[in-house]
């Protein structure tokens, strides 16, 4: 059993703006991911998701926390252990169009992948696993195979490279945002074929800020919410039963097409400036910028950025996540911040 | 009629010759009408918004008028647009988030702009400007910040106040909502609605690929594919019983909240659109089309079927000529 276990992770970013100080990405975040499982992890901008999955891939060194597969800690992997890692670990990622070299034809992600971990295979076995991995996200190899990037739409291109992925012994895929730049008659392709791979035993965490596309393909679903996570469980449970503030105003916050916003429509003009009328906006704005109020936080707790870097110890308990709650088997809920 | 687009082409020069990416569309917009105009990446759907306001060099215009408030818009004369770009129409760019430049505080970017368009009494026009920073939640310290120091979604709204500040009779909002986060997203849907309801801007065309968020905004949705309109509706029509045979896939394809694989298997389209250097002969969406049939291959007009249901397909409208004849026939007898 290859499980990606997630223990709590922490990853602390230095700001680079005027203001300086430290960023809080990730606060002590902790999950399994088992195989043949979709966890969607959700979250606005600045949640730390995509943080996680370049733990995850090892892009990030976290602050404090561990990250282990088959039970080693990847961060000890030494070259070739990492190597040997990103055999079984891959991702893909939100922009398809930036992932390829516009100079070469597509293809090339191939050849990349054979120079690394193929060497020795020959050229006949070579295209026969070529043809099985584009066969399994259903790409026709005469209208992939020797393209340049910009002849392929968005979805040929994603799939291209979970093909890619697929060419080794993938059991985990971080899937950060595949499909948010896709039209939408083309995501759906992309979105089966990861239940698809699931069904066959992949593990993929599915990290999105689209709740509907999350609900669709994952089994379990995070809410993460300034680097903590504040809501896990089934993903039945999560969308049928909410429990956080948070995780309720993102879902009445989802354009559906059969469901109108409640709005409360707003009377003549006043005269005089007006009242704010819609606070929600204001509102969500602290919500998205809350990051930014902790640091702040912790600028005030221990005035500049320089003291915060000195004191570990004490930007260890400013990392200090809510305390999750099991509210019902399966379903975990964070204390409201 | 606020707005009235007439047969409008818009081509790109291009080595192999024009590419047509805007051919031939008509439709009118009412008086507070927010009509949605939606496709995939590549129908000209934002081609069609920008020729509205600003021809740039690599494209021109091939025919058609369009009209706004009974006068006729010289789109084709960039210099004569001028005048008329922010305070007739105006654009909220795509990629509305990299649109402010980043060495100038948005309070300067907002005098400048009123000084270009040679605006009398700019005192009260920036009293208004903070009377409307304050109606959508914004401090009037924006004004003082430059853009980097604003989260998308107020960068997003700045932009559309800047747009708007002229009262437009005709806004055209690209993608506004794409790049946000689902309460970002909300915020800024609504703050059309309200801009619109207080007669901030007269008409709006919202260019996007997410129909879920026209559902929610727009009183109208018009269908583009491959250059073309396919289909134009109220947007209750387009949700609820669409006619044209892509507007019938796209909304399938839309997983909504609460449907789950296990459950239900959303299907999407096959195929791609058509490239538009050589598009081929008849109805341009033919090749993926589950229905198609040998009329197809001459291009369908885009006629009315029902009163403001507009579609261009041989077999929608066949139908309807058919069940019309019927109901004819079965009145004379």
């Amino acid at each position: 059993m290859s499980t990606l276990k997630v223990d709590q992770v922490s990853k602390l970013y230095r700001a680079t703006s005027r203001a300086g100080g430290l960023t809080p990405a990730l606060r002590k975040v902790s999950f399994d991911l088992p195989p043949g499982e979709v966890i969607s992890l959700i979250g606005e901008s600045g949640s730390g998701k995509t943080t996680i999955g370049k733990v995850l891939l090892r892009l990030v060194q976290p602050t404090s926390g561990t990250v282990t597969f088959d039970g080693k800690d990847i961060a000890g992997y030494s070259q070739r252990g990492l190597r040997e890692y990103y055999r079984y670990v891959q991702g893909v990622f939100q922009d398809p169009f930036s992932s390829y070299n516009p100079i070469y034809r597509a293809d090339r992600v191939f050849d990349l992948v054979r120079g690394a971990y193929f060497p020795k295979i020959s050229a006949g076995d070579w295209s026969a696993k070529i043809e099985a991995a584009l066969d399994a996200v259903a790409l026709n190899p005469a209208d992939v195979l020797g393209k340049y990037p910009h002849q392929l739409s968005g979805g040929q291109q994603q799939r291209l490279l979970i093909a890619r992925a697929l060419l080794l012994d993938v059991k985990v895929l971080i899937a950060d945002e595949i499909i948010s730049m896709l039209d939408a008659s083309t995501r759906v392709d992309v979105l089966n074929l990861l239940v698809k791979l699931k069904r066959q035993g992949l593990a993929i965490l599915f990290i999105t800020h689209d709740l509907s596309l999350g609900n669709y393909v994952s089994d379990r679903t995070i809410i993460l919410r300034h680097g903590a996570i504040v809501e896990m469980g089934a993903t039945e449970k999560i969308f049928g039963n909410p429990q956080h503030d948070y995780t309720r105003m993102l879902l009445s916050a989802v354009p559906e097409l059969h469901k109108k916003w409640q709005r409360t429509p707003v009377g003549a003009v006043p005269a005089a400036v007006a009242a704010s009328t819609l606070t929600q906006a204001s509102l969500l704005d602290e919500l998205t910028h809350a990051e930014q109020v902790v640091k702040r936080d912790l600028r005030a707790v221990f005035g500049g950025s320089r003291a915060v870097a000195s004191g570990k110890s004490q930007v260890a308990v400013a990392l200090e996540p809510p305390t999750l709650r099991e509210f019902e088997p399966d379903h975990q809920v964070a204390d409201p911040e | 009629m606020s707005v009235s687009v007439q047969n409008l082409s818009v081509a790109y020069r291009s080595r192999r010759g024009d590419v047509t990416a805007v051919d031939n569309v008509s439709f009118a917009l009412a008086d507070g009408e927010i009509m949605g105009l939606a496709g995939e990446s590549g129908s000209g759907k934002s081609t069609l918004g920008n020729a509205l306001v600003y021809l740039d060099q690599r494209m021109k215009a091939t025919g058609g008028t369009v009209t706004v408030d009974g006068r006729e818009l010289p789109i084709a004369d960039t210099r004569a647009m001028r005048p008329l770009r922010m305070t007739e129409v105006s654009l909220v760019p795509q990629y509305a988030m990299s649109a402010l430049p980043p060495t100038r505080k948005i309070g300067k970017l907002m005098t400048d702009l009123l000084k270009s368009h040679r605006v009398g009494d700019q005192r009260a026009v920036m009293t208004e400007l903070k009377r409307r920073l304050e109606l959508i939640g914004l401090r009037e310290d924006v004004l003082d910040k430059y853009s980097f120091e604003l989260s998308g979604g107020m960068r997003q709204r700045v932009t559309i106040i800047m747009s708007t500040l002229l009262n437009p009779s005709l806004l055209i909002a690209d993608e506004v909502t794409s790049a946000l986060d689902v309460s970002t997203q909300r915020a800024v849907g609504e703050m059309l609605l309200e801009f619109r309801d207080r007669g901030f801007v007269k008409s709006v065309i919202t260019i996007t690929h997410d129909l879920a968020i026209l559902a929610q905004i727009a009183d109208s949705i018009a269908i583009m594919y491959a250059g073309r309109l396919a289909e134009r509706a109220s947007t209750d029509a387009i949700v609820n019983s669409p006619l044209h045979p892509y507007t019938q896939a796209l909304i399938a394809s839309l997983p909504e909240v609460g449907v789950r694989h296990d459950q239900v298997t959303l299907t999407g389209i096959p195929g791609r659109p058509p490239s538009l250097v050589s598009p081929p002969a008849g109805c341009r969406f033919r090749e993926r089309c589950p229905f198609a049939f040998d009329k197809c291959t001459q291009t369908p007009p885009f006629v009315e079927i029902e009163p403001g249901h507009t579609v261009a397909c041989w077999k929608a409208s066949d139908e309807r000529g058919a069940a019309a004849g019927r109901a004819g026939q079965e009145q004379a007898v």
